[in-house]
């Protein structure tokens, strides 16, 4: 039977996609708009007016802001309706933790909370775990976190050395062992735990805070994200019920890495929060600050900035929204009733991983760039404490750490699109073939002009799709199953497949948005699509040059170059007068609103 | 006890303010509304008020307005109104404060409603007088600018302590009665996730020209004894001008700046 591959995550790479089936952020219904401004009072009033004393860490602050927030509903967004959620739409879900995220150290409390300290009962519990802890993390009445890193086991985390023996009666098991950087741990009342069952199995358990032999550590001092709790959890003999297991007995990893894998958008969509504030920030003091007479949002170096960053914005925001729309086209038809519904829908949410995993790395690392730039344009006011520039800064470096590193995500991301080829879910080995063949093959010359909008890009777009395809298919033949220790080339494979991804989904965005409102609306967001492709395709072009001279030497290295001159020719475009453009419409906003 | 509540959509405070080319009105293109801040006090005050009694009171929130101004209901709701009037007719626009006053007088008589409240003023034309005139329609009592309000035993009456100028004045007021509300008099609860979604299943009941009963006559441009003609922005700022120099240098220029240039002295 043929395979619907445009249901497939991991499609885009050779599929193409009709702008009207993408979800994008103008499609939000007034109810979502309605969930965003409660989301938004919410963190004016409570979150950013407590910066001070959350970054100072004042006892029962930030737990307070997390009960106001149970109190809201915006912690039960995930949680299904029959055990008092909400089981909203992914979408929204990304909206409100977008917009929460804004806050800083508070997108870390929300996330440990609503993602890796909730979801695991959501998808693993039984009916009477589910029953018990569900509802009151829903509404806030507990908090959770979650308790899988050691001191010697991070991305390694199966050689944790936590472990868990069964009692002489059968009727516990006794943890010991310490598990550090635990989000939430100083004040959290419920633990997702993983240990191994004599030192083997590895295994996961819902521990309470009550339990005997269950302590905390003092607070890590940290860099940024100050206002949150991280501490070392210690587990002396802690005596937990057998019912407390979750999953299967030596099925943690299951939960461990699937966990991740599902919350890995959410961290995505808080980085385009993180940025939009400092955006708006950024761009609202450079409108203030003047040098020589005047503002220096009137530079163009300062323009250069402030439409790079924007453009950042815009394509993670697209392909962030576009994963949000696959998700919820995936998730919606599962009969939400159903005995297996938790376990269907992180099937669904599993065959977008590699999407989730773009989302997180791509995320993170324009978050990481638009707080450098944004202290840059604060000059020396951006190493000021004082100075919102020096927080946002501090804040963002987590987000390339946390929940699986960009570089354990760089891996996964060719790592999972090449398991599922070779299982037959996706053609895309077939597809690499096909494309080795079409490449050696004399080009014909199509000499003919294009026209419309973004149809130059798109078939940049469609060469850089060609490139990934090119070179995983290329460094595949080569190193075979031991691919996987080629991390530099998985790496780069892995770039060029996100670019691949974000240029896209901005394209199909900004069509969609062109033929809404017109083509003169939509001018910023056509010349950030624009900006973003040509920036990107020379990086592109460099990354496949490294593949496929370590794959590949002599006269098939000289073919192949040859190839992939063809696929990355373009001529340039007036980016830098572009980006003027680009800017002035954010500098007379004042704000990051597309 | 049967309450109405007036609320009013109005862009949101951020929003910056652009005429149109003709100077006749604003530029309502990227305009995002929001409900005006005070009437968030009287929707906030009635579900206290409803919490408070406990004995099947209802809480109404009314608007008048183009399709736009249902986003207002939809978050009073929200928010905890048990239900909504959208009041709305194409012969109603260009109303000012006093005609559409007199369209929901219209609305609210059958009603039989023992409390109106509303916003002090709206915070985009700042008429504040639809309370007022609403209460003068009805012929009911009215208490503007309350910031706190006590009840009497049998809930049939009310002190308002009102903010005026350089103090408070409290007055005693009989129900019905028509009171608008003023900042300081409680924290508006936010529109909770699960309000929201209830929100949505609650009916908006719309009211026309036809519903009111009026003349189109006597309502909208044509029913108005006054008329909106035109807008001007302030006028902007001028530049700052900072002196350099030796200290009585810099008071000589500062005198005859203010002298000559400025002309305030």
């Amino acid at each position: 039977m043929a395979i619907d591959v445009t249901k497939r995550g991991g499609s885009f790479l050779i599929a193409e996609t009709d702008p009207n089936s993408v979800f994008t952020p103008e499609d939000f219904t007034e109810e979502q708009k309605m969930f965003a401004k409660t989301a938004e009072d919410f963190l004016h009033n409570e979150v950013l007016a407590n910066l001070a004393k959350t970054e100072a860490q004042e006892a029962g602050v930030m737990v307070g802001i997390l009960k106001k927030a149970g109190e809201l509903g915006l912690l039960m967004i995930d949680v299904p309706e029959k055990y008092g959620g909400l089981e909203l739409d992914k979408a929204t879900s990304m909206l409100v933790s977008e917009i929460v995220s804004k806050g800083g150290a508070f997108a870390s409390t929300f996330g440990a909370h609503t993602g890796i300290g909730t979801l695991p009962i959501v998808f693993f519990g039984t009916d009477e775990q589910k029953q018990k802890y569900l509802p009151k993390l829903a509404t806030g009445e507990i908090v959770g976190c979650y308790a899988l890193t050691e001191a010697g086991s991070g991305s390694d985390a199966l050689a944790a050395k936590a472990r868990a023996d069964l009692s002489k009666d059968g009727k516990h098991y006794v943890l010991n062992g310490e598990k550090t950087f635990i989000t939430n741990g100083g004040f959290a009342d419920l633990f997702i735990v993983f240990a191994k069952i004599n030192g083997e199995e590895f295994s996961c358990f819902i521990v309470e805070k009550d339990f005997e032999g269950v302590s905390a550590g003092a607070e890590e001092k940290k860099m940024g994200i100050k206002g949150s709790s991280t501490v070392q959890l210690i587990l002396d003999n802690v005596k937990v019920p057998v019912e407390n297991l979750l999953g299967e007995k030596g099925k943690g990893h299951r939960i461990a890495f699937n966990i991740l894998n599902v919350g890995r958008f959410k961290l995505g969509v808080g980085c385009i929060g993180g940025a939009k504030l400092a955006f708006d920030d950024a761009v609202k003091y450079a409108n203030e600050r003047h040098q020589f007479g005047v503002p220096i949002s009137s530079f163009g170096m300062m323009k250069n900035k402030i439409a790079n960053m924007a453009s950042g914005i815009y394509v993670v925001e697209s392909m962030s929204y576009r994963t949000a729309g696959l998700l919820d086209e995936i998730l919606s038809p599962i009969d939400k009733n159903a005995p297996d519904a938790s376990k269907q829908t992180m099937k669904g949410i599993e065959e977008y991983v590699t999407e989730c995993s773009i989302m997180k790395v791509k995320g993170s690392e324009m978050l990481d760039y638009v707080v450098d730039e944004v202290v840059q344009m604060y000059g020396g006011y951006g190493y000021i404490a004082e100075y919102p520039a020096e927080r946002h800064y501090r804040d963002s470096r987590i987000a390339r750490i946390y929940e699986g590193t960009n570089e354990i995500n760089r891996m996964l991301i060719p790592g999972m699109l090449i398991r599922k080829a070779m299982k037959g879910d996706l053609p895309l080995l077939e597809a690499a073939k096909k494309l080795q063949g079409e490449l050696l093959e004399m080009p014909t010359l199509d000499e003919s002009e294009p026209e419309g909008l973004l149809v130059e890009e798109n078939k940049l777009i469609l060469n850089v799709k060609k490139i990934a395809l090119l070179t995983t298919g290329v460094a595949v033949q080569k190193y075979m199953t031991k691919l996987e220790e080629q991390q530099g080339v998985l790496g780069d494979i892995a770039d060029i497949i996100m670019e691949a991804y974000g240029m896209e989904s901005a394209r199909l965005r900004t069509l969609k948005l062109a033929a809404a409102k017109g083509e003169e609306e939509a001018k910023t967001a056509v010349d950030m699509t624009r900006l973003y492709i040509y920036d990107t395709v020379g990086k592109v072009d460099l990354w496949a040059r490294e593949v496929l001279a370590a794959c590949a030497e002599g006269d098939e290295l000289r073919t192949m170059l040859v190839a992939l001159r063809r696929l990355t020719r373009y001529t340039p475009i007036d980016t830098l007068h572009m980006r003027l453009d680009v800017a002035d419409y954010f500098i007379a906003k004042e704000k990051y609103e597309v | 006890m049967k309450i109405g509540v007036l609320v009013k959509n109005v862009p949101d405070t951020e929003t910056k303010i652009r005429l149109t080319a003709d100077k006749q009105g604003i530029e309502t293109q990227g305009v995002k509304y929001v409900m005006n801040t005070y009437d968030e006090f009287a929707v906030e005050e009635a579900l206290k008020i409803r919490e408070r009694l406990q004995d099947g009171t209802t809480v109404t929130a009314i608007t008048l307005g183009p399709e736009r101004v249902v986003e207002t209901l939809r978050t009073a709701l929200a928010m905890g109104a048990d239900e909504a009037i959208h009041v709305d007719d194409p012969a109603f626009e260009g109303g000012d404060s006093l005609t559409n006053a007199r369209i929901i007088a219209r609305v609210v008589e059958p009603m039989g409603l023992d409390l109106i409240l509303g916003g002090k003023q709206g915070i985009d034309y700042d008429a504040a007088q639809t309370c007022s005139a609403l209460a003068e329609a009805l012929g009911t009592a009215q208490a503007l600018i309350a910031v706190e309000l006590k009840w009497s035993e049998d809930n049939q009456s009310l002190e308002v302590r009102r903010r005026i100028e350089g103090g408070d004045e409290i007055v005693h007021v009989k129900l019905p009665a028509v009171i608008s509300c003023e900042k300081g008099l409680n924290e508006p609860r936010y529109a909770s996730l699960p309000g929201i979604m209830k929100a949505k299943k609650k009916e908006i009941k719309k009211v026309d020209l036809t519903g009111v009963g009026l003349d189109s006559a006597e309502v909208g441009a044509s029913g108005s004894a006054t008329r909106v003609v035109g807008y001007s922005p302030l006028s902007e700022r001028p530049e700052c001008r900072i002196l350099e120099g030796e200290p009585v240098e810099i008071v000589k220029e500062l005198v005859r700046a203010l002298r000559e240039d400025a002309k305030v002295l």
